[in-house]
């Protein structure tokens, strides 16, 4: 049980998927500028998340190491997670309207974004067992939503903010995302 | 557009880092020594120059292309996963210590978007010998952004320059004169935003600098 909490906090805060490991940064500077897109971005990055890495890891696990074709990772993983959104977007149209209308236009967004990638071949990479796997991915996932929240409400204030011509767009960003990563980092001093 | 044209504005006019800001991720991850960020640039180098070569044979017959183009972009997943995983099985076999330092970021090749991009922009709709030129020219245009990067953050943050392997520049000395300590911050997470934002500034400021004085020009000869 210690051994999941640790996993759980270091994932969420010390490992942070974005501000650490530099996974989905083309979501995190892209649709963070209104807090209701970045909260959206998040919701559906986790739903994702979760579903293609079980599913990964139970192909990786049951299939590919069961025949010792673990070189077709990459290919297998990819075209996973691309027909798997395809799929998610369809049934969630077809069954809870209410939640596709709210994650529906960031769902094609996912599949070139790394972070969901990244993530299912961490799983396998880190050797995880399947709970440590879902433990993983919910915070992993739960820290992703947490600075695209942050983020957003900071570069909401920004276009009040008299930022110097050459800065404009993505580099004062970039210098934010720095600020918030020094933070972020001190955190490892916890555990 | 010529040929010459065309090679070039992948590293200048066009640079798929600087300019499209495409291909973020691995930009900020394997920039803490040059001798990664050299890696990088061969595996990107490989995979597009290829990808972009085999796309544009598939898409110039026009029996084939009206075959794929309804299933263009799986198509395009599945050719560049190939060559993603050749990438991944050469450098585990042949520079393990690479292989282990870029890690995860080598299979992420797959998911960078400078190569389904230029996959979907130009291969498709252009002759092989074009494509791959394009594709050399982007792929040298990314891996001098990157090198760039790294450049700054290993001198800054270790004070030295790591070309390959036991060649290594060793640059301390500078940092002794000044009496001061490398700063290890540029090494960490922390220095991939803050030398990426910095550059970034540098360079819109340069060429809207560069703007101005064509304006300029062309107000004072009106």
């Amino acid at each position: 049980m210690d051994n999941l909490i640790m996993l759980a906090f270091s994932a969420f805060i010390i490992e942070n998927i974005i501000l650490s490991q530099f996974l989905g940064i083309c979501p995190f500077l892209g649709v963070s500028t209104k807090r209701s897109s970045a909260l959206g971005m998040g919701m559906a990055v986790i739903f994702v998340m979760l579903i293609s890495s079980s599913v990964t890891w139970l192909l990786y696990k049951y299939v590919l190491e069961a025949f010792s074709i673990e070189y077709m990772r990459t290919i297998v993983f990819i075209l996973v997670i691309a027909s798997l959104v395809q799929m998610v977007e369809t049934f969630l149209k077809k069954v809870s309207p209410p939640l596709y209308k709210a994650l529906g236009i960031y769902l094609p967004l996912i599949t070139t974004n790394c972070a969901v990638l990244g993530v299912a071949i961490l799983n396998i990479s880190k050797e995880h067992n399947f709970l440590e796997m879902l433990v993983y991915t919910t915070f992993i996932g739960l820290g992703f939503l947490f600075v695209m929240y942050i983020f957003s409400m900071l570069r909401e204030k920004l276009d009040f903010a008299p930022v110097p011509k050459a800065f404009k767009g993505a580099p004062i960003a970039l210098v934010i995302a720095a600020i918030l990563a020094i933070i972020f980092s001190r955190f490892g001093g916890i555990i | 557009m010529n040929k010459k044209e065309n090679f070039f504005k992948g590293i200048i006019k066009e640079n798929p880092l600087f300019v499209s800001l495409l291909g973020m991720c691995p930009s900020l991850a394997v920039t803490t020594s040059l001798e990664n960020a050299i890696g990088m640039t061969l595996g990107v180098f490989f995979v597009l120059v290829l990808s972009n070569f085999i796309i544009s044979l598939i898409m110039s017959n026009s029996k084939l292309a009206d075959l794929v183009k309804p299933v263009r972009i799986p198509v395009y997943i599945v050719v560049i996963a190939t060559l993603v995983t050749i990438v991944e099985m050469v450098m585990h076999a042949y520079l393990p210590s690479l292989y282990f330092s870029l890690g995860v970021f080598i299979p992420l090749i797959v998911v960078n978007c400078i190569i389904l991009g230029r996959a979907e922009a130009f291969a498709s709709s252009n002759k092989p010998l074009d494509s791959v030129i394009d594709g050399v020219g982007m792929a040298l245009g990314y891996g001098l952004a990157i090198m760039t990067i790294s450049i700054f953050r290993e001198f800054l943050g270790k004070g030295t320059l790591t070309v390959w392997g036991d060649l290594q520049v060793n640059l301390t000395f500078i940092f002794d004169f000044l009496k001061i300590e490398p700063i290890a911050m540029f090494v960490q997470p922390v220095g991939a935003f803050l030398t990426f934002g910095l550059i970034l500034a540098t360079i819109t400021a340069i060429a809207n600098n560069h703007k101005n004085k064509l304006a300029k020009k062309v107000a004072n000869n009106g």
